[in-house]
């Protein structure tokens, strides 16, 4: 656990980049500082390896305050990521990822052992080990950049705006990686970004900064959208709240019935469409046991007649969940204002984040529910 | 010079190597220790300046602008002064050539480390190298094209200096114009610029392939 304790940031020409911050990031879990440019994440994040030293309040890690550990030391039990990958151009992919090992004092064919590991844990071709930096695109850096930052398996990780840098396709696709490398590494990660969608999608926290270095709201990412602290928080959050909060509640729990004989399926049970007039008509599916209420709202409108259609890891048909189905979870969580964020500390409040604006039904944005994709999709 | 060829063949031949002082080969042999020696020593001299310059910042203006000025001296007027002080012998041209090689390589070595970006120099921070470690490791190697490139420079042009030194007796292949001159032949002046010119080749050649050698790491 990571614990900032009135944290203060002071730089030399007076500018106060991070003011009396204090706040958790959970053992094992995805703590992201969001903000607009300036508020001081970058600031903070390095505090934190002592990159950068704070000038007032203390930061803990799992109870030691920074400043007792040797920098070099601390650093090299924290991983650390950032925007450009930051990879050494003169050193080959495999040499750039064993670096920690090697300033650890691994003997040469151990760590180039596990930079090969890291190589492939991370998606890469091993191939491209032998390469330098150069010979590689933004998105492998990017790759690189993180299994470097895992190769001596630091129990955590900072990342500063690991995946900016890459085209929208690379990027949502490097996000996924992360949340499949986190659910099995379970590292304690501090990630900052600007981008609230990002910070949605990656944050078990979401600690929302704002310029001048306050915090200005720290809570999940469900709780986040349906209770913003302050106008500030909302603005930042932007339109659709309502919406995307749907991503969050997991639509096993919507009502199936027995498909009708409308729907068509071929001789192993995948559907294929609903029969209409003039052939088959367009359908959409979802899969109860692991996407959200917002893919099975998605599935639904992709239909004429407005019906989900619900398949399993295979994609066979299981059942359907007619628009009454929907409409009765929805009603049950429009009546609450609160979705539980899995382990959230903050949930009591203390913090403030317990205004209970809520996503209320004068949200223009809950009329215009075709709008973007699942992120969890 | 009438009808006199422009190279006449056999004086080569005849001066190649006669075991004198004044024979090509022994110039040629001057020339290359009174050429290399100050790069070699400027480039001594110039990492611990260069890196002193590019930690502390307001150690590089002041460092460069007595680098120029030593660099604006006409070369001929230095040779002579340190005749005074270091006699009629080669030190005479090395020193005032290494304090030239200084002026290019000082600047070399600070714009090389200065050079590497900043997300670089700070993903080794993060990583834990150590201050001394960081510089061996990471900021000299990557320092290394802009040095070697600047060290080009400084070894064509000491090449092309050493022959003013003829004029106070000390010039390497430089003699051979004082002396073609003096006796109105063009054999040895033309000897002597096509000796200099391929010194200087071959020197940039070999310093252009312990680029490639040293540095595979860089985008063709
Ligand atoms: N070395 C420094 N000296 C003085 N002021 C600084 C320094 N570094 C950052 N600042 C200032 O501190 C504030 C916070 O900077 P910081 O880099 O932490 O912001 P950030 O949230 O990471 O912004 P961005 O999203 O643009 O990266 C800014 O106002 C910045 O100008
Ligand atoms: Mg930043």
């Amino acid at each position: 656990m990571i614990t900032f304790e009135g944290v203060t940031k002071r730089y030399a020409d007076g500018t106060v980049a991070v003011d009396d911050l204090s706040l958790e990031a959970p053992t094992g879990a995805i703590t992201v500082f969001v903000g607009p440019s300036g508020c001081g994440k970058t600031t903070s994040l390095r505090m934190i390896n002592r990159m950068i030293d704070a000038t007032g309040g203390r930061i803990l890690l799992d109870g030691q305050d920074v400043r007792e550990i040797d920098p070099p030391t601390l650093r090299r039990g924290i991983g650390y990521v950032i925007q450009q990958a930051g990879l050494f151009p003169h050193r080959k992919i495999v040499d750039n990822v064993a670096t920690v090992p090697y300033l650890l004092g691994w003997d040469r064919k151990r760590a180039r052992a596990r930079a090969m590991e890291l190589l492939e844990l991370v998606g890469l071709d091993s191939e491209l080990a032998g390469r330098y930096p150069f010979q590689l695109s933004g998105g492998q850096q990017q790759r690189v950049g993180v299994a470097r930052a895992l190769a001596a398996d630091p129990p955590v990780l900072l990342m500063d705006e690991p995946f900016s840098a890459v085209d929208p396709i690379v990027r949502a696709s490097l996000q996924d990686e992360l949340l499949r490398l986190q659910s099995d590494l379970q590292k304690t990660i501090v990630f900052v970004t600007h981008d609230i969608d990002e910070a949605i999608k990656l944050g078990d926290m979401v600690a929302v900064l704002r310029v001048g270095g306050r915090l200005a709201q720290m809570a999940g990412p469900a709780t986040l959208l349906s209770e913003p602290a302050d106008d500030f928080v909302r603005e930042f959050l932007g339109r659709d709240r309502g919406i995307r909060r749907l991503s969050f509640i997991p639509a096993k729990d919507v009502r199936l019935v027995t498909a009708p004989a409308d729907l068509v399926v071929d001789a192993s049970g995948r559907p294929l469409g609903w029969r209409g007039d003039g052939g088959l008509l367009p359908y959409g599916t979802f899969n109860p046991e692991r996407d959200s209420l917002r893919a099975a709202l998605d599935a639904a409108l992709l239909a004429a007649n407005g019906t989900a259609v619900a398949v399993d890891e295979d994609g066979r048909v299981i059942g359907v969940a007619p628009r009454e189905a929907l409409d009765e979870v929805l009603g049950q969580y429009a009546a609450r204002y609160t979705v539980p964020d899995p382990e959230d500390p903050y949930e009591e409040g203390g913090h403030q984040d317990t205004g209970h604006q809520g996503a209320g039904p004068e949200d223009p944005a809950h009329e215009d529910p075709a709008h973007g994709e699942d992120p969890h999709g | 010079m009438g009808d006199e060829p422009l190279v006449r063949w056999d004086w080569i031949w005849r001066n190649w190597d006669t075991g004198r002082p004044d024979s090509i080969l022994a110039l040629l042999e001057s020339h290359v220790v009174m050429a290399f020696l100050p790069v070699l020593f400027g480039l001594l001299l110039a990492l611990p300046l260069g890196l002193a310059s590019a930690r502390w910042r307001w150690l590089y203006q002041p460092t460069v602008s007595v680098m120029n000025v030593v660099y604006s001296l006409p070369s001929i007027a230095v040779f002579i002064v340190m005749l005074a002080i270091t006699g009629l012998g080669q030190a005479t041209v090395i020193v005032p050539l290494t304090f030239y090689s200084l002026a290019i390589l000082i600047p070399a070595v600070v714009d090389g480390l200065t050079s590497i970006p900043d997300h670089v120099r700070n993903s080794a921070v993060a990583m834990g190298f150590t201050p001394l470690r960081r510089l061996v490791r990471v900021e000299l190697p990557l320092a290394v094209p802009v040095v070697l490139a600047g060290l080009r420079v400084a070894t064509v042009s000491s090449i092309s200096l050493v022959s003013v030194g003829a004029l106070i007796g000390q010039g390497g292949l430089g003699y051979l114009f004082i002396d073609g001159w003096q006796r109105q032949f063009t054999t040895p002046i033309v000897v002597g610029i096509v000796a200099t010119v391929l010194l200087a080749v071959l020197a940039d050649g070999l310093l252009v392939l312990a680029q490639r050698l040293l540095t595979p790491w860089r985008r063709a």
